[in-house]
């Protein structure tokens, strides 16, 4: 299968994810903020990085690239659309996903491995995990702390729409040792559709033993099973 | 007419903001102790072209609903005034 990278201008783990698909086996083609086709892209990812500079808000100006256009409608249609670190924070502004990323609460940076766990497998994103399973995942933002309203997160979690959740090693509550205080430890969220995955931790950071973790590989694979069992989510293109 | 739109983004009350946090801290820190609370936003200064000034805070409404200020998490205020005549702008760039 074939996955979309999307670039922008101050992206810069593109390369990084197309290595992580090259590593489960599967292409990529780069996609060009100013270009509108997405070149048979079975899944488009939404790579990290600091698109347009973070100017205003973080994604406040990538959701307004003609490519956008063409991964709204994508996404419309039942297209998978996976968003990494600055990804999310561009799904978010998008309206593509629900809440908003803002400043890490320790007003840190913060690049360190994180471990996530697994709170539902019944996305296309995550069908490739055991339940619960803890992820070894880095994470890498200044500003990956999601906010939503408490009507909102409770609906994310009667739906089962929370992906992730920030655990300590051993699967338990983080606490404190949050990487950056999100409501609710959450890492990553679907949409009702549960198409469109926006994760801050970075899987394609975590794609082979060299790197420390192959956990992420977790992701790249769950994708591409999906789009193998199911022709459906690759019909829009 | 010219105005000048003062656009005042700031987090919305139910927002934890630990900017305004760590400004209180250090404030405390030396000595003005009375200060309870603090919340720090952002000002976008906007020069706007138009012919009243309902219209111009009516067309700088729409700008902030629709890209500068996020609506999950932050409010806006609004000041107008009519701008003061027009300051001569930097020289032309070389051709």
């Amino acid at each position: 299968m074939r996955f979309g990278i999307a670039v922008f201008p101050g992206t810069w783990s593109e390369r990084d994810c197309a290595r992580a698909v090259e590593v489960a086996g599967h292409d990529s083609v780069f996609l060009w903020h100013r270009d509108r086709d997405l070149g048979g892209s079975d899944c488009v990812i939404l790579p990290g990085g600091f698109s347009y500079g973070d100017h205003l808000r973080t994604g406040a100006i990538a959701r307004f690239a003609p490519l956008m256009e063409s991964v709204q409608e994508f996404a419309a249609g039942g297209g998978l659309v996976l968003g990494i670190c600055n990804g999310f924070q561009i799904l978010c502004e998008a309206h593509l996903l629900p809440g908003a990323l803002t400043r890490n609460a320790s007003l840190e940076f913060r690049c360190e491995t994180a471990w996530l766990r697994v709170e539902t497998v019944g996305t296309p994103f995550t069908g490739a995990c055991e339940p619960g399973q803890v992820l070894a995942i880095p994470v890498s933002h200044g500003e990956g702390r999601y906010v939503a309203e408490p009507s909102v997160l409770d609906r994310l979690e009667a739906e089962g729409r929370v992906a992730f959740r920030y655990v300590s090693p051993d699967g338990s509550p983080v606490g404190d040792a949050s990487p950056n205080g999100s409501m609710r430890d959450i890492a990553g969220i679907v949409n009702e559709g549960r198409n469109v995955l926006g994760m801050m931790p970075h899987p394609e950071r975590a794609a082979e033993p060299l790197l420390g973790s192959a956990d992420g590989t977790r992701i790249f694979l769950s994708v591409a099973s999906a789009v193998a069992a199911d022709t459906a989510f690759a019909v829009v293109r | 007419m010219r105005f000048l739109a003062e656009v005042v983004i700031s987090l919305k009350p139910v927002v934890n903001d630990p900017q305004g946090l760590t400004v209180r801290a250090g404030l405390h820190q030396l000595g003005f102790t009375e200060v309870t609370e603090v919340r720090v936003g952002k000002q976008i200064a906007l020069e706007v072209e138009g012919d009243s000034e309902a219209e111009v805070r009516g067309r700088v409404a729409e700008m902030c609903e629709r890209l500068l200020r996020n609506p999950v998490i932050e409010d806006y205020r609004i000041e107008l005034r009519p701008s003061p005549a027009p300051v001569p702008g930097p020289p032309a760039p070389p051709a």
